[in-house]
């Protein structure tokens, strides 16, 4: 295997860092790989679509674990699927859809690896129907320092280990293989209903009336260039995946088929300060124009109902060179007062976010650093400005007091301190991890940064 | 590691006493407290550094470090990155001397040398070797206007800087391509107890504001800046002035 020296960042574009990146292509090169590792140790990367640091390692060895990208068996009567680390969510949707069988768990993007999946314990809208990705795991093959191969499962002898992987950024070692259960869905489209708000207050109440959990997918966009009587006014779309006599005739003969061409893949010429106050603020006013104030039954796929951003390739670079960061934080129920002040407090500051994201999570999993807990997430992206370092702390300090935590696929930017005081289990996750690698192996520049180990 | 918005988590100051180095780590520390290690030779001055910085939530590891003794500098800097990554790397230590008595006195002019620039690029060395190994990190060197354009006030000090600047300059380049930015900081006049007594000089500046010229520089990633700014300017004038205007221009 040939490595070569490479600058690496995050989906984020921000602090990149120099590693040397291997591409294993059998499970035995990830053994060896971890073998020759030198003091910087080693970090496996997936398509990068994390925002921050997880995925590089300055001064150290990264795995691009794309080289492992094969689909093994697919058992149309179980819905199991046996797989490499390295297949994307993307592909593993195309060949399962034509068995009639749908990923449980898809994250705003395709563009992420099984491994990756696992790895942060990824969500998507159907979170309170069907919890985050780790809940569908089987099994999962673990190299660990030792460069032995180990088969965890979430209630085998090494289940303590299965749930520090899932949601442990990596860190416990390097997901080669995994079995996950599928679901069964009779067509790849949604039946969507949609509800414009005219505020937060009316979108919460839609959202805590009951009618959310009649839906398998649920989330908004919500405004955070608008104060006032229009304070976070949004746009609500839920829905289900559709059963083959809820779809018009013309599709009832091919239910099952997905096709979703990437539109345009944007170029690497955009200024930083494009994305600014004034131009997401035009878009925020379209984004809420442009959707209906009722809407009812509407048939969509996957690309239009939640994964635009998969029209675009390399989207981020809109952003310019600068980059940009997402701050997703969740705060359990009770804290809606603090959301409120946060989108009050964005709106008024010189920080603006386009992509703004509002859901209320179902409950979370056993894994000690898995992100999602009762109550509600909300996602905001920010290009980066100057004071953006400070306006965030002051972020994060809300967040932390109402008894929230901050996502760690998302993370660019918080302290160690503000890390640990969301995850109360850290220090259990910590032991479990330094059980299986007393040596510190696997590191990355995030786990240096938030001294994760 | 520095994060995404440009906050570091440790940084070193070689030239632990140094006014400028202490009022950048109090700059950053001001946003986010992080682990200092202050590089100088053992002094009252040097504990009253450490406390402070102590009660503004760093925390302050000391180390004996003297810019004339170059054959220690590789085990300093070994030691300074023994308690983990070093993000920033601030090269603070100099002497300004008597400019009359520098260049009529040899080992005065020896001295400021081996000072301003020999030992800056002895740890300039160091440091390199180990930032490379880590792969990322800012080092930060502390320049002057005076090796702009060498004046006959201060000629010896400003060829000290006219060596150093070159020399990081040209390390800018050479750690580049290992994912570590080196920025040359070019202060003007500043009042701090080195030129205690001297005449300030136009667009004169503080400590503090050197500061926040030098984090705004590493959190944005420039390799090359003024304190204050409009030098940049100013001193692209004075250097293309002929001899004959320039030398009259009083010092």
């Amino acid at each position: 295997m040939s490595s070569r020296s490479t600058s690496l960042s995050g989906w984020g574009r921000t602090a990149p860092t120099l590693a040397e990146v291997i591409t294993p292509h059998r499970p035995e090169d990830v053994a060896a790989t971890i073998a020759a590792a030198g003091p910087r140790g080693v970090i496996a990367r997936g398509l990068g679509r994390s925002y921050g640091d997880p995925a590089q390692n300055a001064g150290g060895t990264v795995l691009d674990m794309t080289g492992l990208n094969t689909i093994h068996s697919i058992d149309p009567d179980t819905g199991v699927v046996v797989l490499d680390g390295g297949v994307s969510l993307d592909t593993l949707m195309r060949a399962a859809l034509p068995h009639g069988l749908w990923v449980p768990v898809l994250p705003g993007t395709r563009q992420v690896t099984i491994g990756g999946a696992i790895g942060a314990d990824v969500h998507g809208k159907n979170h309170h129907s069907k919890g985050s990705f780790g809940n569908h795991v089987l099994s999962l093959d673990l190299v660990t320092a030792d460069g032995t191969i180990r088969t965890l499962t979430p209630d085998g002898p090494d289940a303590d280990l299965f749930w520090a992987t899932v949601g442990g950024m990596g860190l416990t070692g390097v997901i080669v293989r995994a079995s996950v259960q599928l679901h069964r869905t009779e067509s790849a489209y949604f039946v969507v209903d949609t509800d414009r708000t005219a505020d937060l207050d009316e979108l919460m109440a839609l959202l805590t009336d009951g009618s959310d959990d009649s839906y398998g997918y649920s989330a908004a966009w919500f405004d955070t260039t608008t104060t006032g009587a229009q304070l976070g006014r949004a746009v609500l779309t839920r829905g289900s995946l559709a059963k083959v006599d809820e779809l018009p005739v013309k599709k009832r003969a091919q239910p099952l088929t997905f096709d979703a061409p990437q539109l345009l893949t944007f170029p690497d010429v955009f200024p930083s300060g494009l994305a600014n106050p004034v131009t997401l603020r035009a878009f925020s006013e379209l984004w809420y124009r442009k959707a209906p104030r009722r809407q009812r039954g509407a048939i969509q796929n996957i690309t239009a109902f939640y994964q635009v951003l998969d029209l675009f390739g390399d989207w981020n670079r809109v952003y310019g060179r600068r980059g940009f960061l997402q701050y997703q934080f969740a705060v359990p129920f009770g804290a809606e007062d603090t959301f409120r002040r946060i989108v009050e407090k964005i709106a008024a500051s010189p920080h603006a976010s386009g992509l703004n994201v509002l859901k209320r999570f179902g409950a979370g999993n056993k894994a000690p650093l898995s992100f999602p807990q009762p109550g509600w997430t909300i996602t905001v992206d920010f290009p980066v400005a100057p004071g953006l370092h400070r306006f965030c702390d002051e972020l994060d300090e809300l967040v932390l007091s109402a008894g929230g935590r901050l996502y760690l696929a998302k993370e660019s930017r918080t302290s160690a301190a503000a890390f640990a005081r969301g995850y109360p289990r850290l220090d259990e996750w910590r032991k479990t991890r330094a059980a299986v690698d007393p040596e510190g192996v696997f590191a990355s520049d995030m786990s240096r940064r938030l001294e994760l180990t | 590691m520095i994060d995404a918005v440009g906050n570091p988590q440790s940084i070193l100051v070689l030239g632990g006493t140094s006014e400028i180095g202490l009022a950048v780590v109090e700059a950053f520390a001001s946003d986010r407290p992080l682990r200092v290690v202050l590089a100088a030779r053992p002094s009252d001055r040097l504990d009253a550094a450490k406390k402070r910085l102590e009660t503004a939530g760093c925390a302050v590891e000391t180390i004996d470090f003297d810019a004339r003794a170059t054959d220690t500098h590789a085990d300093v800097v070994r030691k300074a990155f023994a308690g983990g990554d070093i993000d920033v790397a601030l090269v603070a230590f100099g002497v300004l001397g008597d400019n009359e008595q520098a260049w009529t006195d040899v080992s005065a002019a020896v001295e400021l040398a081996q000072v301003n620039y020999t030992a800056a690029v002895s740890v300039g060395v160091a440091l390199a070797d180990r930032l490379r190994e880590q792969g990322h990190g800012a080092l930060v060197a502390l320049s002057s206007v005076a090796g702009e354009r060498a004046r006959r006030s201060n000629f010896v000090y400003g060829s000290t800087k006219a060596g150093m600047d070159a020399f990081y300059s040209g390390l800018t380049e050479a750690l580049r391509p290992h994912g570590v930015v080196v920025t040359v900081v070019r202060p003007g006049f500043v009042h701090t107890r080195m030129t205690e007594g001297l005449k300030a000089a136009p667009l004169s500046t503080t400590p503090d504001a050197v500061a926040a010229v030098v984090v705004d520089a590493v959190r944005s990633k420039k390799e090359l800046v003024w304190a204050p700014a409009p030098l940049r300017l100013v001193m692209s004038v004075l250097r293309h002035l002929p001899r004959a205007i320039f030398r009259r221009i009083p010092a």
